[in-house]
């Protein structure tokens, strides 16, 4: 599986979201080799988690599909899965990285029938649903898994579990004694895609995120309102099961916060307008949703999408700062604050609070493998500095979808300058 | 001309900016980016005194709104529970801010003048720096008869259960009420503040000339 020959030409993409394959296919697109490198069992990364892009609203499973069709018909990009790189060495133009593959336990015969989620009895949380739901310790990352393959939860490795899944199989693709490889790959270039997380909203000890059931987060929405997500698509609150109606959206939760996020998130006014169309659509008759918010920054060109979520009468905009949120003996969340248009004072209950969270760049904190500059909020800056390491998508910025592809295809353009430099060398 | 007149007409155009040179923290005014968040927090905010919560005042004072923000009582009402301070997202330091304008409105003669917490505020420097003790006897009763003798009378009345308890717990001394105790060298003590006294009026002289 990890047989690969990867020479100082090649660029290696750690990643494999939405800039991660981007970057990947347009240099592979103008002939170069390239190793991507994605730490989950599948590709897609948080793009493929979302239930809309905005501002067309069209589902997520279009964009990626197209990348994913891009992919299979082009034999230089190798694509390796649950593998992480653990270390760089060398200099621009000529990198060793050292790279930690997990096992998958079911090999390249697997057909995705899915007898041996069936078999298996063990249920562990579902991170593709953010933990909102569980799934079997056998199964397929998500719908359109890229590799369309089943993986086993490292849980039931040892257990009767495992070899149920092993007898159910028909085709001989569950390999139990797959063991972790760590392996090198050359790279005369290096880009940088490892995404975002979440702010970690418990952070925000105000809101309760994490003392109440009914504050989650935008992404957790994403997953409820997904017909492949946890509820089926039905917006139904977590603590109760009760069909949520009237949802409150908390904006800069984390973010422009000297106490938590430095920086605007940029996404997430567009992401709580987008949700609106949610819960309108869910409940046409009596959903409604409020928007707490200190300003509404509607980037680029989606003005007139904010204008049109105005104009909408289930929608209701106030210009405030959410102080903290309590909870009635209902369960309902309560949230408290001061109308800073005419400065009154509100304690409203909602059926369900989502808190816009901010991002955070993954790779804060993380040990990048190799010297990179970072700015104050973690995002790689681009700096002569990192040599041929290149930053891609949200791991150099807070940026959307389609920002994101535009700056990995910015990063696969720097490398690409850099192996053709060193192809020249060597000729 | 009053200290109140001179600043007055030394910053006509621009308040903001009386407030950043004369006032405790001022400087900060003009990071408030109007979220809210003070005032949600601010727990006087939920009784009816709260005139103008926080962010309020910073608007205000961008505005220009010298005398509605200088007479204002809000800022007198701030309990110092410093939630302001953790959860403002640009790190104002509101409670400060809310003591140095307090303050500001005092040093200029202007800030309500039987405003309960001002009231107080001078009662107990005077109390306490008269004999370089707190005698608690004299400033209760000094605060209940704020509003003169018959309301005062009402008050103590009311409190005369409190009153007998801490009596008998030893906890309060009638004799207090014929001078009380005192510090052993009165004469320091009022040596120190006078040059205390001394040193913040040419430094505040300074600043308002400056």
């Amino acid at each position: 599986m990890t047989e690969h020959v990867a020479t100082n030409e090649t660029i290696l993409v750690v990643g494999g979201g939405i800039s991660g394959m981007t970057a990947a296919l347009e240099a592979a697109e103008t002939g170069k080799n390239v190793v991507l490198v994605e730490k989950n069992p599948a590709l897609g990364g948080r793009t493929s988690q979302l239930y809309r892009y905005f501002p067309k609203m069209c589902h997520p499973v279009c964009g990626l599909e197209i990348n994913l069709r891009r992919l299979k018909s082009n034999p230089r990009v190798r694509v390796l899965t649950l593998a992480e790189v653990t270390g760089i060495d060398g200099v621009a133009g000529d990198y060793t990285a050292t790279v930690k593959v997990s096992p998958r336990y079911v090999n390249a015969n697997c057909t995705a029938c899915g007898d041996c989620a069936r078999a298996v009895e063990l249920e562990v949380d579902d991170p593709f649903n953010y933990n909102l739901g569980k799934h079997k310790a056998a199964y397929l990352p998500n719908a359109m898994a890229y590799p369309q393959r089943y993986v086993l939860d490292p849980a039931i490795i040892g257990t009767p579990d495992a070899d149920k899944a092993k007898a159910a199989c028909k085709y001989g693709a569950i390999d139990l004694d797959m063991q972790e490889e760590t392996i090198q790959v050359r790279a005369g270039a290096v880009i940088w895609a490892t995404g975002w997380k979440p702010y970690d909203a418990a952070k925000i000890q105000p809101y309760g995120y994490g003392r109440f059931k009914n504050v989650i987060t935008s992404v957790e929405f994403e997953r409820l309102a997904d017909v492949h997500g946890p509820t089926g698509g039905k917006i139904l609150r977590p603590s109760d099961g009760k069909e949520a109606k009237n949802v409150a959206f908390i904006q800069c939760a984390g973010s422009r916060d000297e106490n938590h996020l430095r920086h605007c998130s940029r996404f997430c006014c567009m992401a709580s307008l987008k949700q609106t169309h949610y819960v309108r659509e869910n409940y046409p008759q009596d959903g409604k949703s409020t928007i707490y918010y200190i300003d509404i920054r509607a980037i680029d060109r989606f003005e007139d999408f904010y204008q049109k979520v105005r104009d909408d009468a289930s929608v209701t905009f106030i210009k405030s700062k959410v102080a903290r949120i309590s909870e009635d003996k209902d369960g309902n969340p309560v949230v408290w604050g001061v109308n800073t248009e005419g400065y009154k004072r509100y304690s409203t209950p909602h059926d369900l609070v989502v808190l816009a969270v901010g991002m955070e760049p993954s790779v804060k904190g993380m040990d990048i493998p190799g010297h990179i500059v970072a700015d104050s909020s973690g995002f790689i800056e681009a700096d002569p500095a990192n040599g041929a390491v290149f930053g891609a998508g949200c791991a150099t910025n807070a940026l959307d979808v389609n920002r994101a592809v535009q700056s990995a295809t910015a990063a696969a353009l720097r490398a690409i300058q850099v192996v053709n430099k060193v192809a020249k060398a060597e000729a | 001309m009053s200290a109140n007149t001179a600043m007055a007409t030394k910053y006509r155009n621009s308040f903001l900016k009386e407030v950043e040179e004369q006032v405790e923290m001022g400087d900060w005014v003009k990071m408030c980016m109007q979220c809210g968040v003070c005032a949600g927090s601010c727990p006087v905010n939920f009784q009816s005194a709260w005139e103008h919560p926080p962010q309020e005042i910073f608007m205000m004072i961008r505005a220009g709104k010298r005398e509605e923000v200088l007479t204002s009582p809000s800022m007198w009402n701030c309990t110092s529970c410093y939630n302001c301070i953790v959860r403002c997202p640009r790190k104002l330091p509101i409670t400060h801010i809310m003591h140095g304008l307090a303050e500001y409105a005092h040093r200029l003669g202007i800030a309500p003048k039987m405003q309960p917490t001002r009231f107080f505020s001078g009662l107990f420097w005077k109390n306490a720096t008269k004999t370089g003790r707190v005698n608690e006897l004299k400033l209760s009763m000094g605060l209940y008869f704020k509003d003169g003798f018959g309301a005062g009378v009402k008050e103590g009345m009311k409190m005369k259960d409190v009153a007998l308890g801490l009596i008998k717990a030893k906890r309060l001394n009638p004799m207090e009420l014929l001078g009380g105790h005192k510090c052993k060298d009165q004469k320091g003590i009022q040596a120190m503040l006078k040059k205390a006294y001394e040193i913040e009026r040419s430094r505040k002289a300074a600043k308002m000339a400056g």
